[in-house]
């Protein structure tokens, strides 16, 4: 099973986001990668990389993130672990995190989680 | 290099709470505090690499701000750092031409991170006019000091054209044009650094 990770500048919101993903898909295998070591707001290589680890199989691991420092870690994570199947999400944080869960707790390999991501980027939640 | 690299440690803790200040009017106000803890991080690793080349002195304080810093300045410094000591690779010292090579490096660096380029209220607004001013002044046939004291005139100059500019990358890039009229944190911090290196030379 694709693992997912959710990193996030806040580890508040990360974790919230797993547990919604979980109510979904409560056997997916993701965590959470939010805040510094301390649990301030930031983002963290080492808690990113560890989350990686955590999850990670031969099905790769995807990972979806907030904004800016998010991103530019994540990649530098990913650079560091050049021989490991890891690919940035884009996307939502937290739909695109439930989407990403659900379908990969139900087989979805790695390449095809993008679109299903961007779906849940395209779904309408009012009729404007 | 150790002892510049010191100083540009000291000068960011020295300035963490004027930074956090500077970026707290325009983003998440978390600059100067993650900058200093990066730094302060950084000084204990290098003081132990006595002997070591410069390239890998820069290798590991651009590693240690990455893992440390927590803010978006930590990948953007850090790869800067990094592709810097890449370029410098094995050098016990170096000259004019190297520090073109380095700078060179780790612009690039910053640009491939951040996506950015100049005039986005970034701090490569600082960083790229100083370089410029630094390549004219050796071009001219001026000592490194001399083009050093150039581009520390051009970064701080960078800084006061990010007054008038607006943000647009970066967190500062959510508040728009509410951002024009202060200066971008990461366009400070990179001219003390400029400071520093010049003063410690």
């Amino acid at each position: 099973m694709v693992g997912i990770v959710i990193v996030s500048h806040s580890q508040r919101l990360a974790e919230g986001v797993v547990e919604l993903a979980k109510m979904m898909a409560s056997d997916a295998h993701i965590v959470a990668a939010g805040g510094l070591e301390d649990g301030t707001p930031g983002t963290s290589f080492e808690k990113i990389s560890n989350a990686v680890e955590e999850v990670y199989s031969e099905d790769g691991v995807g990972v979806l993130m907030d904004m800016g420092s998010a991103v530019m870690t994540t990649e530098m994570v990913i650079e560091a672990m050049e021989d490991k199947k890891i690919v940035m999400l884009d996307g939502p944080v937290v739909e695109g995190g439930i989407v990403a869960a659900l379908e990969a707790s139900m087989g979805t390999p790695l390449d095809e989680l993008q679109s299903k991501v961007d779906e849940a980027r395209e779904t309408k939640k009012l009729d404007l | 290099m150790i002892e510049i690299l010191k100083a540009m440690a000291a000068r960011i803790d020295k300035e963490k709470d004027f930074l956090t200040e500077l970026d707290n009017e325009i983003a998440d106000g978390d600059h100067g505090i993650n900058m200093a803890k990066g730094f302060n991080a950084v000084v204990p690793k290098i003081e132990a690499m006595a002997g070591k080349d410069i390239g890998s002195l820069l290798k590991t304080t651009g590693m240690t701000l990455v893992s440390t810093v927590g803010g978006s300045a930590g990948p953007l410094y850090g790869t800067a750092f990094m592709k810097a000591g890449a370029a410098l690779k094995d050098k016990m010292e170096i000259d004019a031409n190297d520090l073109i090579a380095a700078v060179d490096a780790a612009i690039g660096g910053i640009q491939m991170r951040g996506k950015a380029v100049e005039g986005e209220k970034t701090m490569l607004d600082a960083i790229c006019p100083a370089h410029k001013a630094f390549k004219a002044a050796i071009e001219a046939g001026e000592d490194v000091k001399a083009a050093l004291g150039k581009a520390v005139e051009a970064a701080q100059a960078g800084v006061e054209y990010t007054k008038t500019i607006k943000a647009t990358k970066g967190r500062a890039s959510y508040i728009g044009d509410r951002s024009i009229g202060h200066q971008d944190p990461g366009a400070t911090s990179a001219t003390y650094m400029y400071e520093e290196f010049l003063a410690n030379i």
